[in-house]
C-alpha cells in the first residue's frame, strides 16, 4: 500500500498557505497567453476558475452540458456563505471556522485544506460585494449575517433563500465579462465524454456536441474538473437531473485516484417522496429547524390510523406526540447536525411511527405551531394586547413565522397542496451532497499530472459530514482564490511547449473509442429504457448503502449492482440517433458511470470498519445508537485506484494528521 | 393516494426534429397520472410511455426542478410556464388540470430564440446581451475593498436584490407580442445600476445592452406588461422604466 503525498508545505498551518504561494512558480503575462486550460462545469468552482484564469491572461475553455454557464446546479443553494469576517463582533476568526469545520467534519479531512479554506473566506465576501452580488443588509447599509447548524457564532452571509443563485450569478457575470474580451471560448450544451492523455499528463478532453451530436476534440495544457457531485448515484437526490459523475468517473478511470466515496450527506429536512413517478426531491432549508419542532405520534396505532387517513396530526394531543429529537439530545434539540437528525428519523420510521403515505410511511411531522404561538404571545405582549383570544394570537404569530420563512412555506405549499402554517410539514430525509470526490493535494491536482479537481468535485475540505453554508464558500475558494495560484507552479513548465495538437494518436484513440459507445447505446435496441436501469440502482444504493449500512447489505450491494451493470449494457434500450439533440442518449452514459461508482462506493462503505459523519455503520454504534468513530484504525483518506472492476479498485490511505486540533468524540446530548 | 384518482390526459404537443425541418403538434394520451405529480414528471411518464412504444421521446430542457435554474420553458395552454403565478414549469403540478382535459405543449416563439429541437430554443442570445455588459468590470483577486466599506442603503439593496432574482428563462420573451427582452435586459441593468460598485460604468453598460438586444433580433416593448404577468420571479416593470431612464441619460453627456 502506498503512501499519498498530499504536498501540505512546512511551517506552522497560520503560514503555509502565504508561504506556499511565496514559494511556487509564476507564469510571466506574456508566456499565459500561449497557455491554454479547459475547464469542466461553471457552477462556482468552475465558473469562478474560468473567470480567474482568463483575467490572469490564460486562454481558457469552458464547458456545461446546460444551455448557459449560468444554469449550473450551484445556483440551487439556498441559506448563505460561511465567511470568518467577524462583522458580528462575536468572537469568530479563521481558527474558529477552521475548528468548526474539521469537528463538523467529524474528524476526516485535511487540516491544511480546511485553514486555506478558512483563510480565504473572507475575501470571498470582498470580492462578491465587488461584483454586485446583493447580500442581505441591514437599516445601517451593512452587511447581514445569520447562523447555521453546527457552531456557534453569526458568520452566515446571505441573499434571502437563494443564495447560490446570487452567487453564482456574480461567477456567471464575471465569466461573461472574459467571453466578450474572448478570453474564455464558452461550450454551452457540451458534455466532456473523456480525459485525453498524452506522455502520462492530462492534454485535452473529448467532448460531444449534445446540439449536433458531432464528438470533438480540445486540447489544453491543463484541464480542470468542477462537475460538482454524484448524489444522483441514487436517483432520487436534490440534486438536478442532469448532475453526475461521469468528468470526475472518466479521470479516475484514467488515474486519478477517487477518494471517500462513502461520504455522502443525506440532509434531513427535504419533501418526502409522494409516489414511484418522482422525479426529484427538494430541500426545505435547515433554517426551519430554528422554529419547526420535530415529531411522530408516540403509539403505533396513532401512526397507522395516520397513514390510513384517519386520523389528522392536529388531532393528537401534546403526551401522544413524541419529540424525539428534543428527547434524545436535550441540550441540541431539534438543532442536532445533518447526519444525526436524519438517522433518528430514519429510525423512527423503521419502527413503525412514520407518517408518509407511501407504503414505507417515510415521513416525519416538522412543526410550527408551537412557534407561532410563542411568536404570536411576544407580539400580542409587544402590542399591549393582554387579553388576546387563541385565535388572535395565532394570527398574530402566523405573520412572524411567515416574514421568516414565507417563501419556504409556500413552496412546500406548492408541491403538496398542504399548508404548512395549519398543519405540520412532512419531512424526510435526502440524499443532498457527496463530501467524497476526485482525491487532489493541496494544490487541487489529482494524481493525474495537469489533471485538476475542484469544489464538490474534489474530496478535500468536509470530512465525513459537510456543514451547513460551506458549500458555497469552498466551491468559491476553490474557483478565484486557489486553483488560479496552485495551477501556474504545474503550468510554468509549459512556456515552451507550445499548442497542443489535437492530430495525435492518443486524441484519435480517446475519440475511437467515445464514438464507439455512442453507437453501441443507439443501436443496442435492448428492452429497458434508461431510467428503468437509474431507479434500480437508486433502490440499491438507498436501501443498502443509505443512511445505514452494514456488511451483509454492503456485500449484497456490490453483487447486485454488478449484476445490474452487466444488464443494463445488455438490455439498455436509447431510441433516435446520435447526430441531434438525444436526452436519453445522454442520460445512458451518465447511468453507465453511476452504475460503476456505485460499486466502488459500496466497497468503500464496507472497509470502513467505523461509523463517522455521514457513514454509519450499524455495527459500530455506541449503546444509545450513536456513531462510533475508530481514530486508530481509520483516520485517514481511502483513495481508490482504479484497476478495471470498480470493486477491485486499489485501497492507498492518506494518513490523516492532526497537528492543531484535537481528535475528540462529538456530542450533542 | 388511489388508483382511482389518477388524471387521464389528452396531449398535444410540439414536435420538431431540429432547426431546419418542419414541426408540427402531435397528439398522446396519458393515463392515471396522479394528481401530486409535477407537469414535468407528467411528460417524464409520456417519455417513458414512447421509449417503451420504440418512438423518440420529447425533448424540452429542464434541470434544477425546483424553480431557480431557468432551464424549463415550456409554454402551456397558451401562457409561459402554463396557469398559475410565479411558479416555473417544474413547479406546476398536475392537481391544477382536471380528468380527461386536453392540454396545449408549446416551446417559446420568439425570433431571437429559434427552435432547435420539440420544445428545447436556442437562447443563447440572453448570453451574448450578458457577455456585452451584464457586469461590473473588477478583477476576481479578492484584493477588493472590504464589503463593509461602502454602506448600501437597505432600499436600493432590497431592489437590486429583486431585480437579480431574475433566471434568465426567457418567459418573458415568450409572452410578449414583440418577443422583446427588455424585461430581461432591464432587470440586469437595474441590479447594477442600483449599486454604487455598478455606477460607473452605468453608461458604457446600458448603451452596449441594448445594442446587443437590438441585434438579436428582440422585438421592441409596448409597455403591455405581458411580461411581468407571466415573469415567474414577478421582476417589476419599473425596471424597464429604469432602464430607459439610464438609456436616455446615458446619450445626454
Amino acid at each position: 500500500m502506498s503512501t499519498l503525498d498530499s504536498k501540505i508545505p512546512e511551517g506552522p498551518i497560520a503560514e503555509k498557505w502565504t508561504n506556499h504561494k511565496n514559494n511556487i512558480r509564476l507564469v510571466n503575462p506574456a508566456n499565459k497567453r500561449s497557455i491554454d486550460v479547459i475547464v469542466v462545469g461553471t457552477g462556482l468552482a468552475g465558473g469562478s476558475a474560468a473567470a480567474t484564469l482568463a483575467e490572469l491572461g490564460y486562454n481558457v475553455k469552458a464547458f456545461c452540458y446546460q444551455d448557459s454557464p449560468r444554469r449550473a446546479h450551484s445556483i440551487a443553494a439556498q441559506g448563505g456563505i460561511n465567511a470568518a469576517k467577524n462583522y458580528q463582533g462575536d468572537g469568530d476568526s479563521t481558527y474558529r471556522l477552521f475548528y468548526d469545520t474539521v469537528k463538523g467534519g467529524d474528524y476526516r479531512s485535511r487540516e491544511a485544506n480546511v485553514y486555506r479554506l478558512a483563510e480565504v473566506s473572507t475575501n470571498i465576501i470582498d470580492q462578491c460585494v465587488a461584483q454586485g452580488v446583493p447580500f442581505a443588509r441591514d437599516y445601517g447599509g451593512l452587511l447581514d449575517n445569520r447562523s447555521f447548524g453546527g457552531v456557534q457564532v453569526s458568520r452566515t452571509f446571505y441573499a434571502k433563500g437563494q443564495t447560490g443563485q446570487q452567487l453564482l450569478l456574480g461567477a456567471y457575470s464575471a465569466m461573461s465579462r472574459q467571453i466578450g474580451k474572448g478570453k474564455i471560448t464558452m461550450y454551452n450544451r457540451h458534455e466532456m465524454m473523456d480525459l485525453v492523455m498524452v506522455d502520462g499528463k492530462a492534454r485535452g478532453i473529448i467532448a460531444r456536441n449534445l446540439v449536433t451530436g458531432e464528438i470533438e476534440r480540445h486540447s489544453a495544457h491543463a484541464v480542470v474538473v468542477g462537475s460538482g457531485g454524484y448524489g444522483n448515484v441514487f436517483f432520487l437526490s436534490t440534486n438536478a437531473m442532469g448532475s453526475n459523475v461521469s468528468a470526475g468517473w472518466k479521470i479516475h478511470k484514467k488515474g486519478a485516484y477517487f477518494a471517500n466515496p462513502c461520504f455522502t450527506q443525506i440532509h434531513p429536512t427535504c419533501i418526502p417522496q409522494h409516489g414511484d413517478q418522482q422525479s426529484k426531491l427538494t430541500l426545505m432549508s435547515e433554517s426551519l429547524r430554528n422554529d419547526g419542532r420535530i415529531w411522530v405520534p408516540a403509539k403505533k396505532e396513532d401512526a397507522e390510523a395516520i397513514r390510513a387517513g384517519k386520523l389528522k396530526p392536529t388531532d393528537l394531543k401534546e403526551e401522544d406526540r413524541d419529540y424525539y429529537l428534543e428527547r434524545r439530545y436535550p441540550s441540541f434539540g431539534n438543532l442536532v447536525p445533518r447526519d444525526v437528525a436524519s438517522r433518528a428519523a430514519k429510525e423512527r420510521c423503521d419502527e413503525g411511527f412514520g407518517v408518509g403515505t407511501n407504503e414505507t410511511g417515510e415521513a416525519v411531522y416538522l412543526d410550527f405551531s408551537s412557534a407561532i404561538m410563542r411568536y404570536g404571545q411576544e407580539e400580542a405582549n409587544v402590542k399591549g394586547l393582554h387579553n388576546a383570544s387563541d385565535k388572535e394570537i395565532k394570527e398574530l404569530g402566523t405573520k412572524v413565522v411567515e416574514a421568516k420563512y414565507g417563501n419556504l412555506f409556500q413552496m412546500y405549499e406548492k408541491i403538496t397542496a398542504d399548508n404548512p402554517y395549519e398543519t405540520p410539514m412532512k419531512i424526510y430525509p435526502a440524499v443532498h451532497y457527496t463530501m467524497g470526490g476526485v482525491w487532489v493535494d493541496y494544490n487541487l491536482m489529482t494524481t493525474i499530472p495537469g489533471c485538476y479537481a475542484i469544489g464538490e468535485a474534489n474530496f478535500s475540505d468536509h470530512g465525513a459530514n459537510r456543514l451547513g453554508a460551506s458549500a458555497l464558500m469552498q466551491g468559491l475558494a476553490d474557483g478565484y482564490f486557489v486553483l488560479p495560484y496552485t495551477i501556474g507552479d504545474y503550468l510554468a513548465d509549459d512556456i515552451r511547449t507550445g499548442e497542443i495538437s489535437t492530430d495525435s494518436k492518443e486524441f484519435e484513440e480517446a475519440e475511437k473509442s467515445v464514438k464507439e459507445q455512442v453507437d453501441f447505446f443507439v443501436n443496442n435496441k435492448g428492452k429497458h429504457s434508461v431510467d428503468y436501469f437509474h431507479k434500480l440502482l437508486g433502490k440499491i444504493m438507498w436501501n443498502k448503502v443509505g443512511m445505514a449500512r452494514n456488511e451483509k447489505g454492503l456485500k449484497e450491494a456490490i453483487a447486485e449492482i454488478k449484476e445490474l451493470r452487466e444488464q443494463f449494457w445488455k438490455e439498455v434500450s436509447v431510441p433516435g440517433s446520435a447526430d441531434g439533440i438525444n436526452q436519453e442518449l445522454e442520460k445512458a452514459g451518465r447511468v453507465a458511470d453511476f452504475l460503476e461508482l456505485g460499486e466502488l462506493f459500496a466497497r468503500d462503505a464496507l472497509e470502513r470498519n467505523e461509523s463517522c459523519g455521514g457513514h454509519f455503520r450499524e455495527e459500530y454504534k455506541t449503546e444509545e445508537g450513536e456513531a462510533l468513530r475508530d481514530d486508530k484504525n481509520f483516520t485517514y483518506v481511502a483513495a481508490w485506484e482504479y484497476t478495471g472492476e470498480p470493486s477491485k479498485a486499489k485501497l492507498h490511505k492518506e494518513e490523516l494528521k492532526y497537528e492543531n486540533i484535537e481528535l475528540k468524540t462529538r456530542s450533542y446530548k | 393516494m388511489s388508483a382511482t384518482e389518477g388524471l387521464n390526459l389528452t396531449l398535444k404537443v410540439w414536435r420538431q426534429k431540429n432547426d431546419k425541418e418542419q414541426g408540427k403538434m402531435e397528439t398522446y394520451q396519458v393515463s392515471d397520472i396522479s394528481p401530486d405529480s409535477s407537469f414535468l414528471e407528467m411528460m417524464d411518464i409520456l417519455n417513458e410511455q414512447l421509449i417503451a412504444e420504440d418512438n423518440e421521446p420529447v425533448a424540452f430542457d429542464h434541470d434544477c426542478r425546483e424553480g431557480i435554474c431557468g432551464s424549463c420553458s415550456m409554454y402551456i395552454n397558451g401562457e409561459a410556464h402554463g396557469p398559475g403565478r410565479e411558479i416555473t414549469t417544474c413547479q406546476l403540478h398536475m392537481r391544477e388540470f382536471k380528468d380527461g382535459e386536453t392540454i396545449f405543449i408549446e416551446p417559446w416563439r420568439a425570433k431571437a430564440f429559434p427552435v432547435i429541437k420539440d420544445l428545447v430554443v436556442d437562447r443563447s442570445a440572453f448570453d451574448r446581451v450578458m457577455n456585452a455588459g451584464g457586469f461590473i468590470s473588477v478583477n476576481t483577486s479578492g484584493n477588493t475593498q472590504d464589503a463593509n466599506a461602502i454602506p448600501i442603503d437597505k432600499h436600493d439593496a432590497d431592489k437590486a436584490f429583486d431585480a437579480a432574482t431574475c433566471i434568465g428563462c426567457g418567459a418573458c420573451v415568450a409572452s410578449c407580442k414583440n418577443a422583446s427582452a427588455m424585461l430581461f435586459v432591464s432587470a440586469k441593468v437595474s441590479q447594477l445600476s442600483l449599486l454604487p460598485q455598478g455606477k460607473v460604468e452605468a453608461k458604457e453598460r446600458v448603451q452596449n445592452m441594448v445594442k446587443q438586444m437590438d441585434e438579436e433580433g428582440f422585438g421592441n416593448c409596448s409597455n403591455t406588461g405581458a411580461c411581468e404577468v407571466e415573469c415567474p420571479k414577478g421582476i417589476s416593470l419599473e425596471n424597464i422604466a429604469r432602464m430607459n431612464r439610464e438609456y436616455l441619460k446615458s446619450g445626454i453627456s
